[in-house]
């Protein structure tokens, strides 16, 4: 069964009550109409549903989620994502700021821009590596402070003009990979990390999370694929261990 | 003035300008105040509003707030000294008005809180009588004034002092100071909201947000760490900081520079959120040695902190944030409208259908411009 609410004008906490007392009664499926700026949905919930988002969800879609598949069918805002463990997140749009803050695991597909600060603080644990995918271009502190994680920025359809990536891309990142379609200029990079090549164990794992990608979004992944790519790692996985040591 | 000093924290700004001179009433400017709620905490609230005394239009309108009759004979004594009061009268104000409706940001059983313990909510309209303008514009006469009444009367503040606007403000949730001062009533070409949520500077009266001098309104989310430099800086123009709030300065600088100076609102805003020396550095060679000379004139205009901001005046509305973005904003436009909110869903509220949805670069400034006569 297809739980469907009309969410206009409903409080947030109204509407997050219903979502889990029909989860309690083993309701898998929502739709939700109408979205406005309602904050903290899928919020710690550890079930497998799926939810659809038919508007603009508030901030903090998804935190501390942990297995649903979310649906935006619009643009999401600040702190999408934070901290969440487990799941899926596809957005007909952009993301706001701070997109995946914390983020342990997951994967997020963004059809086109991502605000500033994407995927800060990300990590990852063994075979628990999150994702994010944005189709279009980042805002500046892109991959600040990463300690694990796959993060891809396509820039599709960007004009000439515009970088891929904002500044300060990937400072004080010691963990995890950044791979962008197209160069990025010197002076934008953080001091932590490199830009290098991609090896055939690079191109799987990007063929593999862009075929998924390219699914959703109707991309031919041969395409996106044929611009060349470079791939950001961390000089140093401490870089600040000897800060404090004299 | 009273004080409700509680330290807990986040805010929000809304802006929505007709670019064409429409006038609107304060019903979408509420509402998209309201759906933003729980970013403040109730500790302030308030709204600027631009077009709404077309028939007192020549005339300053001062909306002042005083804490005891007494302070409002003498500072009374003091404009009836120094202006020509054309008329004066109570601010119109519901007593105990609340916004009752749910909306998605906002709870219907716990989000409403009557508006209590108001100051005495007074408007003046002022003429500058011809022989006060001998040696200084009537401007600069006015600015004189406000300082001098901000600082000389222990419990009277001029919450605004421009021609053709307001500010209404207040402690409580802006959409129920809304309600309170009846905005459904009035018609403005150009609204700016905020919510606040003071960290560490206290709620009252007078501290809620827009901070207006003349014609310049500002609502802020954020903190202007670089207060005290600021502050020393205006203070040698002449500038009197009495609010107890760091967003005070915004409106100075902007008064400093944009009028009394002639820069553009863009070269104003951009001595205040200057590019990094590392990215001057880089610029082709006439804009670095305009920036770099900005930079240095102006170091004392210089804000540090995080910010997001929305500069009011008669002739438009400008948008911008801090340089590492520390603060939200997003940008929509529809037909001859633009909107500026901390949230995209602030906007949606009152206008699902948007032509255009952005979120500006840093230290980047969104200008809209009355492009036809107020109508």
């Amino acid at each position: 069964m297809v739980m469907e609410i009309d969410c206009k004008g409903m409080y947030y906490k109204k509407l997050n009550k219903m979502i889990r007392d029909a989860i309690d009664k083993n309701e898998t499926e929502f739709i939700l109409h109408n979205i406005n700026g309602q904050r903290y949905i899928g919020n710690g919930i550890n079930e497998k549903i799926k939810i659809t988002i038919n508007g603009v969800p508030g901030n903090d879609l998804a935190m501390f989620m942990n297995g649903p598949s979310l649906i935006v069918n619009a643009n999401g805002q600040d702190g999408l994502a934070n901290t969440m463990n487990a799941g899926e997140i596809i957005v007909y749009g952009s993301a706001g700021d701070v997109l995946g803050y914390g983020m342990r695991g997951g994967k997020l597909l963004i059809r086109d821009n991502v605000g500033y600060r994407t995927g800060i603080h990300m990590k990852e644990y063994k075979k628990q590596v999150p994702v994010i995918i944005a189709g279009g271009v980042a805002g500046d502190f892109c991959g600040e402070y990463m300690a694990g994680g796959v993060l891809v920025l396509l820039g599709l359809d960007k004009d000439e003009d515009t970088p891929i990536a904002g500044d300060y891309l990937g400072t004080g990142m010691h963990g995890g990979v950044i791979y962008i379609r197209g160069e990025v200029e010197e002076h934008t990079l953080g001091k932590e990390v490199s830009v290098l090549e991609l090896n055939d164990k690079d191109i799987k794992l990007l063929k593999k999370h862009l075929g998924e990608y390219c699914k959703h979004f109707g991309l031919d992944l041969e395409e996106v694929m044929s611009k060349p790519f470079i791939k950001l790692l961390p000089v140093s996985s401490r870089p600040y261990g000897n800060l404090y040591a004299y | 003035m009273r004080c409700n000093c509680y330290i807990p924290s986040g805010c929000s700004i809304s802006g929505m300008m007709s670019e064409s001179g429409k006038r609107m009433d304060g019903n979408a400017i509420i509402r998209s105040i309201a759906l933003m709620h729980d970013r403040g905490n109730g500790l302030g609230g308030g709204f600027a509003a631009y077009g709404i005394y077309p028939r007192h239009a020549d005339q300053f309108a001062f909306h002042m707030m005083f804490d005891t009759k007494q302070a409002k004979k003498q500072c009374e004594e003091y404009l009836k000294d120094t202006f020509d009061i054309v008329l004066d009268e109570e601010i119109p104000t519901r007593p105990g008005g609340v916004f009752e409706e749910e909306t998605s940001g906002k709870d219907a059983e716990y989000g409403a809180r009557p508006i209590t313990d108001p100051p005495i909510l007074w408007r003046y309209f002022l003429d500058v009588p011809e022989e006060k303008t001998t040696f200084v514009t009537e401007d600069e006469y006015v600015v004189n004034k406000v300082m001098e009444i901000n600082s000389k009367f222990d419990s009277a503040f001029v919450a605004s002092s421009g021609k053709n606007m307001g500010a209404f403000k207040g402690v409580g949730y802006p959409e129920d100071i809304g309600m309170f001062y009846k905005l459904d009533e009035y018609k403005a070409y150009i609204w700016t909201a905020h919510s606040r949520f003071p960290t560490n500077t206290p709620g009252w009266w007078g501290g809620a947000h827009p901070f207006c001098l003349l014609d310049w309104s500002i609502v802020h989310n954020g903190e202007i760490s670089s207060y005290g430099i600021n502050k020393r800086y205006l203070e040698t123009f002449g500038y009197k900081l009495e609010l107890r709030t760091d967003t005070e300065v915004i409106a100075y600088l902007f008064d400093l520079l944009v009028r009394r100076h002639n820069l553009s609102v863009e070269i104003a805003a951009k001595a205040l959120a200057s590019p990094f020396w590392k990215d001057i550095d880089r610029m082709p060679d006439r804009e670095r040695k305009i920036t770099s000379a900005i930079r240095q004139v102006y170091g004392g205009a210089l804000l540090n902190g995080p910010f997001s901001v929305i500069l009011g005046h008669s002739r438009g509305m400008v948008g911008f944030n801090d340089r590492i973005k520390l603060r939200p904003m997003t940008c929509g436009r529809a037909d001859d409208m633009l909107y500026m909110s901390s949230e995209e869903s602030g906007i949606r509220e009152i206008e699902p259908d948007l032509d255009e949805v952005w979120s500006p670069k840093a230290g980047t400034v969104v200008i809209g411009e009355l492009h036809e006569e107020v109508q």
